[in-house]
């Protein structure tokens, strides 16, 4: 391999450990804010939504001019298509996070309305998630890979069980529709967050593997 | 050992350990070639060590590997052009559609007839377009005048070079430029009405527009033809192909369809060579 090409490798991935870095920080600090909203600290969230941003620009950048200058092929190629996939999810990520900052600081003043265990449960699951993907990406784990995939199942199910009782909530106590429109909006980006730890584990498995995992449950 | 080496070395592990977990199926193919145990050599020195491979009709294989891997010396065997060389002999079986190619009872020019081949260098003879492309089939027999101009004609046309050269076929072939010279030598090739068509490196001494052309050219011909080429250009072998086969050091290491063995290639060997990191 060439010296440059090695040196282009090293700088996109230690470009792309920096953004999953800055991205879990994002979501953990967005999911806290669920329990404690603080519109200032929100405000904060979007600045380093920002930077993550920047990040995705400059690695799509950075992976176009490796596919110009060298075209890769086996390994090079799949780990630039994932690294460009992988910061595609995470800028989402970044952004969900956001939103899910502004949701929580949306109950701000609102009537008293119970963040209830279950949605701390599947926020701290969809966080783990992501954590476990981002280290299945760097321990190259496509076995750990494929467990997270099978995990979102649990994140849906929960999702599909906050969704109904803030629904019969909204039926039973009117005046707390507007706080519990937030906390469904919420529970949807959480789950989304789940989803896009999804996708970066299977292109984990495809990094490793050379499979494509991805709807495979539609092929069958 | 550098980031990257360690990380390329921890996929191959990982992916050798999945991959040996679930088998995948090899698709179906018609056999136009099979060869069986070839051990190929040049006096005392061997060329090639056990090779077994077989080559599908109608489709494109490409070999790929460093010089002296021995890729140009199996693609020579495959018409017995190697015959020619002093001291050349070999062990193994060579079929064309399940006929031993070096039976006793096997006349080599016919071989040669079914099994065209096309050199790196173009090598027009120093005679007139026409004449260039009329020389295979009247060495075959062919003397009526029409019948050899229809042959030219549709040869030129299948290399794509008709429209070029159809108002001066009278003219010198060593006038026309050196990817117009090649293209002619596929008319040649193409002229005795092969099976299959084998091409060592016919695109390394050409410009990028004149590769270009002979690249489509060899898309369109395995309509009709097996192609099997020679290339050191590994992006020329990944657009082109449908199978490709990498040599290393005189062996069949990998051969599999294009896509997977540029993407997903089994052997670490194949890895490091298509990746540049060694050869």
């Amino acid at each position: 391999m060439s010296t440059h090409l090695t040196r282009d490798l090293g700088v996109l991935h230690r470009n792309l450990l920096s953004m999953c870095a800055t991205v879990e920080e994002l979501v953990h600090k967005a999911v806290d804010e669920l329990a404690d909203p603080n519109i200032d600290r929100a405000k904060e969230l979007a600045k380093q939504d920002d930077e993550v941003d920047r990040f995705d620009v400059s690695i799509e950048e950075e992976c176009l001019k490796i596919l110009a200058l060298h075209q890769p092929v086996a390994i090079d190629l799949r780990r630039i298509t994932t690294v460009m996939k992988i910061s595609g999810e995470l800028e989402r990520v970044a952004d969900i996070s956001v939103h899910i900052a502004e949701r929580a600081c949306a109950l701000v003043n609102q009537p008293g309305i119970e963040v209830s265990e279950k949605l701390q449960e599947m926020a701290s699951r969809a966080v783990e998630m992501l954590h476990k993907a981002i280290d299945a990406y760097v321990g190259l784990d496509s076995q750990l890979a494929r467990n997270i995939v099978e995990s979102d199942n649990a994140v849906d199910e929960l999702n599909r069980e906050i969704i109904s009782e803030l629904m019969d909530t909204m039926q039973q106590h009117p005046e707390l529709i507007e706080p519990a429109i937030s906390l469904f909006s919420a529970t949807r980006h959480i789950e989304r967050v789940a989803d896009h730890a999804t996708n970066i584990a299977e292109d984990v498995v495809y990094l490793v593997e050379g499979e494509i995992i991805r709807h495979r449950a539609h092929f069958r | 050992m550098t980031i990257m080496q360690s990380f390329t070395e921890l996929v191959h592990q990982r992916q050798q350990r999945e991959s040996a977990k679930r088998n995948r199926p090899v698709e179906s193919e018609v056999t136009k070639l099979d060869v069986r145990n070839l051990n190929f050599f040049y006096g005392e020195k061997q060329a090639l060590f056990d090779v077994s491979m077989t080559v599908a009709e109608r489709a494109v294989t490409a070999f790929i590997g460093p010089s002296g891997c021995g890729k140009s010396t199996f693609l020579r065997a495959l018409n017995r052009m190697n015959d020619i060389i002093e001291g050349a002999h070999h062990n193994g079986t060579v079929l064309l559609e399940g006929q031993e190619i070096y039976a006793p009872d096997v006349d080599v020019v016919s071989l040669r007839k079914r099994v065209g081949m096309v050199f790196q260098k173009s090598t027009p003879f120093p005679k007139s377009i026409f004449d260039n492309v009329a020389y295979g089939p009247k060495i075959a027999g062919q003397r009526n005048h029409k019948g050899l101009s229809e042959i030219v004609e549709q040869s030129l046309k299948r290399a794509a070079l008709w429209d070029e050269v159809k108002d001066r076929l009278q003219d010198s072939a060593l006038a026309l430029s050196g990817g117009q010279q090649q293209r002619l030598c596929i008319a040649r090739a193409l002229a005795t009405n092969p099976d299959v068509l084998l091409m060592d490196e016919p695109a390394s001494a050409l410009d990028p527009a004149s590769t270009s052309r002979v690249e489509d050219l060899i898309f369109e011909l395995k309509q009709n033809y097996t192609i099997v080429i020679v290339t050191h250009n590994m992006q020329q072998a990944a657009r082109i192909s449908d199978w490709t086969a990498f040599f290393y050091q005189g062996y069949l290491i990998e051969k599999d369809h294009t896509q997977k063995l540029f993407t997903t290639p089994k052997k670490k060997q194949t890895e490091d060579y298509i990746t540049g990191r060694f050869g």
